[in-house]
């Protein structure tokens, strides 16, 4: 087009009427947004509460606000679904950038129970022996003093708390809500930087072994960064190649069957280099997140770095709202272009699936070991992703929010064995745990367990449910691999299960502690939630079977 | 000129941010070389924005800036506490959880 024409855009004749009384007001749908609008207030608030609420209380004000919002949200979360926004009246909100339907409200419902259970283990302030009279959660002092110097010490002595944890986990949890309901690339962006900063931080902040857990923030915040820099130039590309940021748009640029086209756009859209490289690099940036392989490499650091309620938490809803984003993008915006994908991501599952469960073999750290455990449910998980049909996705829905809970349950756990440098994270001090304190170890078993599959447990429902939307989608050989990872994943469950139960505990072996409610209603949430969804799956298959129509 | 060359130039720089992420061993310079990645985007999103005629190229390439400022503050922030526990922001100095 001509360069007049162009400059006309941002340019307008001296004479032509005031252009601002033509601004139309975007029409944004408050109550269908109100689960994102009540986690972000409640975060803002949870700023001002630092900033103005006295030291002693600030934590009981942030426990307190960070609750309200996450149960309020949960209702509206509810409502919205019992309203039938997640079937019959889905539809695309805020100017079409929040897409409001059955995989957006049901991931976010999972993604904020996450968030509440996750909010239990970061608020436990008992584990922890009282320093100078104080009692003290997992995060640091002062995250901004030195580890080991005299302003440290000084903080611990004055009894500091990093109450920070909770806005951030506020913030956090608000990009995970929309990451998976985004409808427009940019909002996708937005998302994954907003739910991505804040996990960096909150890396950095651990009590104990802060070194350790620095080191860890600083791998993760360079990697993330480095994977969204790939996102964002895919996204320049997918705009490129459509002219428009849309998902509904871009689909219908994919499948050639656009209606109104810009006569300028014309000329310029519909080049499938630009289709092929931006739909490859926005994978890219979202299979980090989710940590399939090959872009795992992030995963067992961070995950043994970050203080263990972050772990928990991060484990559990960056894959929630991961996948979600990744199913959103793949069944809305890409179908068009399945066997192009498809291939990538049979080859990425199965080596995600094998990887994970080959590579765990070897560790001999329990927070590692649960990180390539993560990476091997990815495959699964990924398995579900492939088969492109609606089973597909109301497993991959089902998997999600069983793997969640699991997770967090699982790394609640890691908190309690301690010795006197906090969590005794190593194998071999897990040995005979079983002896001295069966019931946390008959939990872990139980959490483990359903890890592995077994029948009677969550895992099994939700990988079978995988499994067979996989090979109903025409990817059975894949199916034969996800069941021999299994296999091989289940060998080092039971190797730990069978280093608890069936060794002798060594004499200066770690205590377990006893913690308060908070932890103890996140571990029993996990097991009640592991056990229900495994001898009674039908109903919440059902729910995720009616919320796995995607609006576009 | 041939707004197209701007896509080349993208590209380009692009890809020295990312070589630079691979082979550099400074934390800032690594962090630095993510943010040539970010402009290089911006220079994407605009130069689309020229061709197709459209603004929400411009728009976005606005939404990139904000995006990386948070991203130095939360980065900068890492980075200096990294710095200040082991005196040294080499990446490869940062090794205690290996495989």
């Amino acid at each position: 087009m001509s360069a007049a024409a162009v400059h006309s855009l941002w340019t307008t004749a001296a004479t032509a009427a005031d252009p601002i009384s033509k601004i139309n007001a975007p029409k944004i749908e408050y109550a269908q947004l109100s689960p994102t609008l009540i986690v972000v207030g409640a975060a803002i608030v949870g700023v001002l509460v630092e900033a103005f609420v006295p030291r002693k209380s600030r934590y009981y004000a942030q426990v307190f606000v960070s609750l309200v919002a996450l149960v309020a949200a949960f209702a509206a979360v509810v409502a919205l679904a019992s309203d039938g926004y997640g079937t019959t009246k889905a539809h695309i909100a805020a100017m079409g950038a929040i897409a409001v339907d059955g995989p957006a409200l049901f991931l976010q419902g999972t993604i904020l129970l996450a968030g509440l259970v996750g909010l239990f283990t970061f608020a436990e302030r008992r584990l922890d022996p009282e320093a100078h009279g104080n009692r003290v959660d997992s995060f640091a002092a002062q995250a901004a003093s030195v580890p080991g110097s005299d302003s440290e010490k000084a903080a611990v002595k004055a009894g500091f708390t990093t109450t920070e944890v909770f806005p951030l986990l506020l913030f956090a949890i608000a990009g995970m809500l929309v990451f998976p309901s985004a409808n427009d690339l940019l909002t996708l962006f937005v998302a994954l930087e907003v739910f991505s900063l804040p996990l960096y931080l909150m890396c950095a902040l651990a009590r104990r072994k802060r070194l350790m857990s620095q080191e860890a923030a600083v791998k993760y915040f360079l990697l993330g960064a480095f994977a969204s820099a790939f996102t964002l130039f895919g996204i320049a590309m997918l705009y490129g190649y459509a002219g428009s940021v849309s998902y509904a748009r871009i689909a219908q640029v994919v499948d050639g069957t656009v209606t109104n086209v810009d006569p300028a756009l014309a000329g310029t859209m519909g080049n499938d280099a630009l289709l092929l490289i931006g739909g490859a690099m926005i994978l890219m940036g979202l299979l980090f997140k989710v940590g399939a392989v090959p872009f795992h490499m992030w995963t067992p650091d961070v995950y043994q770095g970050a203080p263990t309620p972050v772990t928990g938490f991060m484990a559990a809803a960056t894959k929630v709202a991961a996948f979600g984003a990744l199913l959103r993008l793949l069944y809305v915006v890409l179908p068009g272009m399945r066997w192009d994908w498809r291939p990538v991501m049979w080859a990425v599952a199965i080596v995600t699936m094998l990887g994970g469960a080959i590579v765990a073999i070897t560790q001999t750290d329990i927070k590692r070991l649960l990180a390539y455990s993560s990476i091997a449910h990815a495959g699964f998980i990924l398995a579900g992703v492939i088969a492109t049909s609606k089973d597909g996705v109301s497993s991959v829905l089902f998997y999600l929010a069983a793997y969640s809970f699991v997770t967090i349950g699982a790394f609640a756990v890691v908190t309690l064995v301690r010795d006197a440098g906090g969590e005794a994270t190593h194998l071999s001090k897990w040995a005979g745990l079983g002896r001295r304190s069966p019931l946390v170890a008959a939990v872990f078993a139980v959490f483990l367990l359903a890890f592995a599959g077994i029948p009677l447990t969550s895992g099994f429902a939700g990988k079978f449910a995988v499994f067979k939307a996989a090979a109903e989608g025409g990817a059975a050989p894949l199916v034969v691999i996800g069941v021999i990872s299994s296999a091989i994943a289940a060998f080092f469950y039971i190797r730990v299960i069978v280093l608890m139960f069936f060794s002798e505990p060594r004499p200066e072996g770690p205590t377990v502690a006893v913690p308060s409610p908070l932890t103890m209603t996140a571990i029993g949430l996990g097991v009640v939630v592991t056990l229900v969804l495994g001898v009674a799956p039908q109903y919440f298959l059902d729910l995720a079977s009616q919320a796995s129509v995607f609006v576009r | 000129m041939n707004p197209v060359n701007y896509l080349y130039l993208s590209a380009l720089l692009f890809t020295i941010g990312a070589t630079g992420v691979l082979i550099r061993r400074n934390a800032i310079v690594v962090f630095m070389c993510i943010e040539l990645m970010l402009n290089a985007c911006n220079l994407a999103f605009v130069t689309f924005s020229r061709m197709h005629g459209n603004l929400d190229g411009q728009i976005i390439a606005f939404f990139t800036m904000v995006v990386a400022a948070a991203e130095v503050v939360v980065g900068l922030a890492i980075i200096v506490s990294l710095f200040r526990t082991r005196h040294s922001a080499s990446v490869d100095d940062a090794s205690l959880m290996k495989l």
